[in-house]
């Protein structure tokens, strides 16, 4: 599937130093926990509105954005919490922005689809499918015509596919070699629907047709992430082009969280297998035990860690007061 | 390049005619020598300069880096320039006709109107989306729309509608140097209008209106192809002793409703033309500021002219019964000076 120039001779931990891996493990759990969180702040009635959940995908956030500068940008989705984490996003102002509060990213404009950062290069969680497309490009656009060394990163999912916008920008990226990797996140569900019912074709080809060098990666294996994103990033920011990687993943939770009976659509014994043998942080957590980088009482540490990071930001979001109401009317017009 | 073909036959220093189309192309070469982040982007604005030919030599002078021929996705170009503005560009979206914007609806109204609001004003987006508008070229339903009530619509937008080369020129460079979206209709059939623009930078606020003609008798409130149709009609009305005042709000919005307003109190008549459809559209609008702010100074209910509510047709005899003219104009004022 590997149509890049260089092939995957390297082990892809060759050049990361063992803090590097056990970091990427504890924002992979930072991803888990938050979202664990934000699933039963909805479920007891203290979150507004809904959520969509990255529990399961957090390979493909932590392992592209661990490539990424933090001055490289990025473009999210509705599922975007966990590209929001990896690319530097703190919990606790994440939490404040999910539950409408002052002191969130957005002054609790946006919301868990909304979610913009410019101080980490992200410009935004996008609530239109393929939403995120146009705004990356462009991105990639600029840095170019600026003649910036910067990389823009297009976060999507396999129902961005659908959308037309993704390809007509697709076309002028190759055309004209703008510093892009689209990272398609195949979590095999455009909402409640199989996307083998809603996309015909190789998805691979819809890249390669454009002269798109496409890499088809594990999306739960971290490793084989970061090593794909750290080659095509780096042919990005190089000069040659875009790039496409189609991530093979799978989402815990339904499509938001109120999809909680999802038979309909897809099985119990589907999901069990996934969290079971496909988990992403088990996955790991093995290898780095394999490898001899981290034991038990590591991962004791860095889970404390973690839930000590979550819980004290959900708290302080909780705690945070809301936007003053005449806030309602600034920043319609710069 | 600039202005080879101005018409310099003005005895006063500093002023120069020029056509619509040569105050459009003024404004984007003056600003491009100024900021070296605006460029242009869309289909056949390079060596073509355009269909209707308004960007003639811009791609001589900057070069295709800045003058940039695009595929034909109006979409993937919108949303390139929403990116490329919140990332430190000031791009130029030439959308070739205003029909065409639905295309591109998305881009426009659920990404760039809404960016600086959504991330609490920490991104800005500053795009100018340059369009077209206006009936009677024969050229049918999905070409000649004018469709400034859609986006007029949004908050987020600032919605530019100029009806002389003077305030094209100006109100574009208020446009490109803005910090949020812009969207610049253009009326097709009036790049070739005369008029005087001065040789000196200037730049004309949004949101304040234009008193194209003073008068007593009737306000006439219109924008762009249909300040020509007043014009034209307040000579008729001069003739008849009805003296009418026109008033060009320039943006829809911001809107001068101040403005708007005073006229209506002033002349106690209201006519409001807009080359959109009348239903649902920008006359509603404006109809609505002069009826709620000078009720009590109206003796006449405010009248409203707009596109007929139909599908642009190709045929010109039927075309022509789609948009007001300077002799249907003309009847409604009578009407409401009780001259019938």
């Amino acid at each position: 599937m590997s149509q890049t120039e260089s092939p995957k001779t390297l082990d892809a931990g060759k050049d990361v130093e063992q803090a590097q891996w056990l970091k990427m493990y504890e924002q992979m759990l930072t991803i888990r926990h938050f979202e664990e969180h934000v699933n039963q702040l909805y479920m007891t009635a203290r979150m507004p509105g809904l959520a969509h959940l990255y529990s399961g995908e957090e390979a493909i956030a932590v392992g592209v954005c661990s490539a990424l500068r933090r001055d490289d940008y990025i473009t999210s989705t509705h599922r975007g919490h966990g590209h929001c984490l990896a690319k530097g996003a703190a919990v606790d102002r994440m939490f404040a922005e999910l539950l409408g509060k002052e002191a969130g990213y957005c002054k609790g404009k946006g919301g868990s689809m909304h979610i913009a950062d410019q101080d980490t290069g992200n410009l935004g969680a996008n609530a239109i499918v393929g939403g995120g497309a146009g705004i990356a490009t462009g991105a990639a656009m600029s840095i170019k015509m600026r003649g910036s060394d910067q990389v823009a990163v297009c976060f999507f999912g396999d129902g961005a596919l659908g959308q037309g916008v993704l390809y007509e920008v697709m076309n002028m990226a190759a055309l004209w070699k703008f510093p892009i990797v689209y990272v398609c996140e195949n979590n095999l569900y455009n909402e409640y629907t199989h996307y083998t019912e809603t996309t015909a074709g190789n998805l691979s080809e819809r890249a390669t047709a454009f002269g798109v060098p496409c890499e088809t990666v594990d999306g739960q294996d971290i490793r084989a992430v970061y090593d794909a994103a750290q080659r095509l990033v780096a042919r990005a920011r190089r000069g040659e082009g875009p790039a496409f990687m189609l991530c093979d993943t799978y989402r815990y939770y339904g499509h938001h969280v109120g999809d909680i009976q999802r038979a309909y659509y897809r099985s119990k014994e589907e999901e069990e297998h996934w969290k079971a043998q496909r988990d992403p942080i088990k996955l790991l957590a093995n290898w780095l035990v394999e490898q001899g980088i981290a034991d038990d009482e590591t991962f004791e540490r860095i889970e404390q860690k973690v839930r000590a990071e979550v819980e004290a930001g959900e708290q302080f979001a909780l705690n945070a007061p809301f936007p003053n109401p005449d806030e309602v009317e600034q920043d319609v017009y710069a | 390049m600039l202005s080879s073909s101005a018409v310099d036959q003005n005895t006063n220093a500093g002023v120069r005619e020029v056509t619509l189309g040569q105050a459009i192309r003024e404004a984007l070469a003056e600003e491009m020598r100024r900021d070296p982040r605006v460029f242009i982007m869309g289909e056949d604005v390079a060596e073509a300069g355009t269909a209707f030919k308004v960007l003639s030599g811009l791609v001589e002078e900057f070069g295709t880096s800045r003058v940039i021929d695009t595929p034909i996705s109006e979409a993937g170009i919108t949303g390139l320039g929403v990116g490329g503005a919140m990332t430190g560009m000031r791009p130029i979206v030439d959308i070739m006709f205003g029909d065409f914007i639905g295309l591109a609806m998305d881009q426009i109204v659920n990404q760039a109107a809404k960016v600086h609001y959504m991330s609490g004003g920490k991104l800005k987006v500053p795009l100018v989306v340059r369009t077209t508008m206006g009936a009677t070229r024969r050229t049918a339903a999905q070409h000649s729309q004018s469709l400034q009530a859609w986006v007029s619509h949004v908050p987020g937008l600032k919605v530019v509608l100029p009806s002389t080369p003077y305030d094209a020129k100006g109100l574009l460079k208020t446009a490109i140097r803005d910090d949020n979206p812009v969207i610049f209709f253009e009326d097709k059939m009036m790049y070739q209008l005369k008029g005087l623009v001065p040789d000196a930078d200037y730049t004309i606020p949004f949101g304040v209106a234009d008193i194209k003609r003073p008068g007593l008798d009737v306000t006439i409130v219109a924008t762009s192809s249909m300040v020509q149709i007043a014009l034209a009609a307040a000579e008729l009305l001069e003739k008849l002793n009805i003296s009418v005042e026109i008033v060009d709000p320039r943006t829809t919005f911001p809107l001068d409703k101040d403005t708007l307003i005073a006229s209506a109190k002033k002349t106690s008549r209201a006519i409001v033309m807009d080359e959109g459809y009348e239903r649902y559209g920008v006359t509603a609008e404006l109809a609505a500021v002069i009826a709620e702010g000078a009720f009590y100074y109206l003796d006449a209910p405010v009248k409203r002219l707009g596109a007929m509510d139909v599908p642009v047709p190709f045929s010109p005899v039927l075309e022509d019964l789609t948009v007001p003219t300077a002799a249907s104009v003309v009847e409604v004022a009578k009407t409401l000076c009780g001259r019938v």
